[in-house]
């Protein structure tokens, strides 16, 4: 099984990246700094495994490094190598709902 | 692109099992109740479970929220027993009503439909991957909402097609909504659906053209996400209005 | 622990030979993939090995000349950092030693690099006398795509991210550099047995 069956997308990773930023990351704009492409961090590329320390970002276009997350030992070191910007949203109110 | 609806910290929740849907041999609908502090969900979201054994150990997966947004006070996750797996075993097999799960959500932001989006709908799933499009389709229908949508919908045989009947049942509404199965291992005698894997052709047959504006939201087993997504592009579409959410090697 | 899943156990774990497993660690018998990116597929015709760095005469092997070099059966346990460990591993490569036979250098760490742009440093005297090796067999087969063929390195007493996939060759320095995974926060040696997993521990 190669790692083309087994990849995500970033939006998979949108409850880790809770932990840290206190806005939603999967639904934010970025921009590839390699690539220049522009698109939503929820669809880029994931690598990130059950009990693995590190989750991986990469540009969906040109598969560059966006960003890098390692969580252990009562830390959480984030990187982001290949982002020119990120872009979140506020949050709004819920939908009312009925 | 629809706004989270997340707001305050996201943290670790207890909620109970009320109940369970058996939906199709390997597949069991679990229902949570949930606390008032809940802040709503968008079609599309999931939440993270956590199982901790007596040990300490502990194993976290993702779960897309098959429940509509306007199902309030309650949550609906849907799961496929995956053989040699360590999680969804446990939930589908195990866990029972009356149990606690532990769950933090509602989560993401990218693969979600909320109708502002417009565009007619191409849902495109794989075996488990209906999950978060039922969310969709549900809340479709709670609104009343009449945005041209279709389902193509892959599962091996027919008794492995997750809610069946309820999609038929909407689809009998005739307010929009259009559903195609395509059965990829065992067919019924007399079937007349599609019976292979989804390819260009059935795409070409089933989805919008892209000059109609179509927003499509593809789910299931990554190999069958990325050949869908890859194929509507071929097709035409533009990338950005291709929405994916890749579960992993299986789903399927 | 203030909340259990009734009930939950995790995967059925089988009981490992008593000294055999570092801290923290199971033992599985399956043999998981693990990529931070997508496998690269480069056609052996353009392979090449490097030795590159402090070096005064790089060197360099293409696959027929590299397969061509004395080889070794090499029976290790691995660890990876994601906790699973698994006995009596098979390979087949090419010692480090031997790749390095008769270079004279000052270089005291390795920076091994791969395919696809994954790198990961080594302490020089960590990759010789017998412990490290180039694979490009695993189980009598030739390495699949997946598990870092045509050709990984193999450093078993380290955590299996050491043991880089797809690697192209090493770069000799006089100076410690992180790899990939050391830059974000793996640890720079990477001793199972001290579980040394994150910087700092
Ligand atoms: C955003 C998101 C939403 C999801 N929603 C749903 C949903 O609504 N319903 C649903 O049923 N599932 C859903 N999934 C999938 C779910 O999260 C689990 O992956 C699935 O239930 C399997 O978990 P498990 O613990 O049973 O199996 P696991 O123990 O994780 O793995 C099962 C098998 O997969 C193979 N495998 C896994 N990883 C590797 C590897 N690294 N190398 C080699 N083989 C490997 C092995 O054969 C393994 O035994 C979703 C996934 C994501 C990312
Ligand atoms: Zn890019």
């Amino acid at each position: 099984m190669d790692e083309s069956q087994l990849r995500l997308d970033g939006n998979a990773a949108a409850g880790i990246l809770r932990e840290v930023f206190a806005m939603d990351v999967s639904g934010a704009q970025e921009a590839c700094a390699s690539c220049g492409t522009i698109g939503w961090m929820g669809a880029q590329h994931l690598y990130m495994y059950p009990l693995a320390p590190g989750a991986v970002v990469r540009c969906s276009t040109c598969g560059d490094v966006l960003m890098v997350l390692v969580r252990g030992g009562g830390r959480y070191r984030l990187a982001l190598p290949g982002l020119r910007w990120l872009e979140m949203r506020e949050p709004v109110q819920a939908p009312p709902e009925t | 692109m629809a706004r989270a609806a997340v707001q305050r910290r996201l943290t670790w929740r207890r909620g109970r099992v009320t109940r369970r849907v058996d939906e199709t041999p390997r597949v069991r609908t679990l229902v949570l109740a949930l606390e008032e502090d809940w802040p709503g969900h968008l079609a599309g979201q999931h939440v993270d479970v956590r199982l901790t054994a007596e040990d300490g150990y502990q194993a976290q997966r993702s779960y897309s929220i098959a429940s509509a947004p306007e199902d309030v006070g309650q949550l609906a996750i849907t799961v496929e027993r995956i053989g040699d797996g360590e999680v969804s075993p446990y939930l589908v097999d195990e866990l029972t009503e009356g149990d606690q799960l532990e769950f933090r959500g509602p989560i993401g932001g990218y693969f979600v439909w909320d109708e502002t989006p417009g565009g007619p709908l191409l849902l495109v799933a794989g075996g488990s991957g209906i999950c978060p499009l039922m969310a969709m389709i549900r809340h479709r229908a709670a609104r009343g909402s009449r945005v041209p949508t279709r389902l193509l919908y892959s599962s091996r045989s027919l008794e492995d097609v997750i809610y069946r009947e309820e999609v038929d049942l909407l689809a009998a509404r005739s307010d929009g909504l259009e559903v195609f199965h395509t059965l990829t291992r065992d067919r019924p005698a007399g079937w007349t659906g599609y019976a292979r894997r989804i390819d260009l052709e059935m795409l070409t047959e089933v989805g919008w053209r892209p000059d109609e504006g179509p927003l499509g939201f593809v789910c299931g087993p990554t190999p069958l996400v990325e050949a869908v997504a890859e194929a509507l592009v071929q097709l035409g579409w533009s990338p950005d209005r291709v929405k994916t959410e890749r579960f992993g090697p299986t789903g399927g | 622990m203030d909340f259990i899943s009734r009930g939950f156990r995790g995967r059925p774990r089988e009981q490992a030979p008593a000294g055999r497993l570092p801290p923290g660690q199971y033992m599985v018998r399956d043999f998981p993939v693990l990529s931070a990116g997508p496998t690269p597929h480069t056609p052996l015709s353009r392979w090449t090995f490097s030795i590159t760095g402090e070096i005064d005469e790089p060197r360099q092997w293409t696959w027929e000349q590299f397969r061509a070099l004395p080889t070794e059966t090499i029976t290790k346990d691995i660890h990876c950092v994601t906790k699973w460990s698994k006995f009596d591993t098979v390979w087949e490569g090419v010692s480090v030693d031997t790749l390095l036979d008769g270079v004279d250098t000052t270089a005291e760490y390795v920076l091994a690099f791969s395919d696809g742009g994954y790198t990961t440093n080594i302490p020089l005297q960590d990759l010789t006398e017998g412990k490290a090796w180039v694979a490009f067999a695993f189980g009598g087969e030739p390495l699949e795509p997946e598990h870092g063929g045509p050709a990984r390195l193999l450093v078993p007493h380290l955590y299996f991210w050491k043991s880089a996939k797809w690697v192209r060759g090493l770069r000799l320095m006089s100076e410690n550099s992180p790899g990939f995974w050391e830059t974000y926060g793996y640890h720079d040696y990477g001793d199972p047995w001290r579980e040394q997993r994150y910087s700092g521990d």
